[in-house]
């Protein structure tokens, strides 16, 4: 079971600057700890988050081991149009998941 | 004799006061810093959420040779003030059990599963799911005079120096409390905000876990995962922090 919490407004005025929130569950295991039999547990993070205005890239953003389980990600977009918010994550061990939020621009 | 029986309502009178005017006892939240208090208060940014929106699934999911979800027996309304609560007597029990238990007694006795391994992905998302629907409720333990020695063999661990470092709990937690132990200063250990996210964890706990991390902490041998001493400690806690405010998913440090 994967969970995403997203934070978006569902409306905006045109060319308002709007705060998105994603946050994900995910262990962000480094690759460097040894786990309880003494083995290496092996790396399982997220490498990839990226946020999409209706197909159109609007951030992309490359995660590293340093980051902490269950990472939360905020930034801020201006409001062009209305249409569909998606948010991607993708990373090791095939790890991909796609959330999309609605939004109407006015 | 006179002066004894004056300096005792002297000091009944105090805690009265005490009791009516500003209540003095903090929970861990008002101790974390404001950046750790928005991350707490936004539903989009507690990484306890996260859980609370598992358990929310796991709370309809049939389980069992029963093949019963928890939906199917127990609104959602009704868990309103559960965790506020608990540890509580069962009807015919001897002995208190606590969020967790109940949990796990209710998958077996009634589902007929597999029992959940302690802190395990099943449990904790069911338990902060159920905490979840009791937050902003003041802690309100039961008031049942079977509870009491439970609550008196919570007390005496509270007192009780252990481990290699000597200390007990009250020693920390009420002594010392507000005070600092290297960078952190050391919270008055209310249980208010069970299960937590803890940043250090980066991974959601119970207060059992908790309990256990002071007792390594202290370097005393942690009591065996089902043992009483847990919940009578819980039930210790949970009375000094009654009418407290329950957060939970608390966010701490």
């Amino acid at each position: 079971m994967t969970q995403v919490l997203i934070n978006a407004p569902k409306t905006a005025k045109k060319g308002e600057v709007i705060e998105l929130k994603a946050l994900i569950l995910h262990p962000m295991e480094t690759g460097f700890r040894p786990g309880t039999n003494g083995r290496i547990i092996p790396r399982n993070i997220i490498e990839r988050f990226t946020a999409s205005w209706n197909g159109n890239e609007i951030l992309r953003m490359d995660l590293s081991p340093a980051i902490a389980a269950n990472p939360f990600v905020s930034f801020f977009a201006v409001a062009t149009e209305s249409g569909k918010i998606t948010f991607r994550w993708t990373g090791d061990e095939g790890f991909a998941v796609e959330e999309s939020v609605a939004i109407d621009v006015a | 004799m006179l002066p004894v029986v004056f300096a005792a309502s002297f000091a009944l009178a105090q805690v009265g006061a005490d009791r009516a005017g500003a209540d003095k006892r903090r929970s861990g939240y008002q101790d974390m810093g404001a950046a750790l208090q928005k991350m707490q208060d936004d539903d989009s940014a507690n990484p306890g959420m996260l859980f609370v929106q598992l358990g929310q699934q796991l709370w309809s999911k049939p389980a069992g040779a029963a093949n019963k979800a928890c939906a199917d027996c127990h609104s959602i309304a009704d868990m309103k003030g559960v965790a506020a609560r608990y540890p509580a007597m069962l009807k015919d029990g001897d002995k208190p059990i606590d969020l967790e238990g109940r949990i796990s007694l209710c998958r077996t006795a009634n589902q007929q599963a597999e029992p959940f391994a302690p802190e395990s992905r099943d449990l904790l998302p069911l338990m902060a799911f159920v905490a979840n629907q009791s937050r902003g409720m003041p802690i309100a333990p039961p008031q049942d005079a079977r509870l009491t020695p439970f609550r008196e063999q919570g007390a005496a661990i509270w007192v009780r120096r252990q481990g290699q470092l000597n200390l007990s709990c009250a020693i920390c937690h009420d002594d010392n409390a507000g005070k600092k132990l290297a960078g952190v200063t050391i919270p008055e250990a209310h249980p208010t905000g069970y299960p937590i996210y803890r940043l250090e964890w980066q991974a959601l706990g119970s207060l059992k876990r908790r309990l256990r991390n002071c007792l390594v902490g202290v370097r005393a041998e942690a009591y065996a995962h089902e043992a009483l001493e847990y919940v009578a400690l819980e039930v210790f806690l949970m009375d000094r922090a009654k009418g407290m405010i329950f957060e939970s998913p608390g966010v701490r440090p």
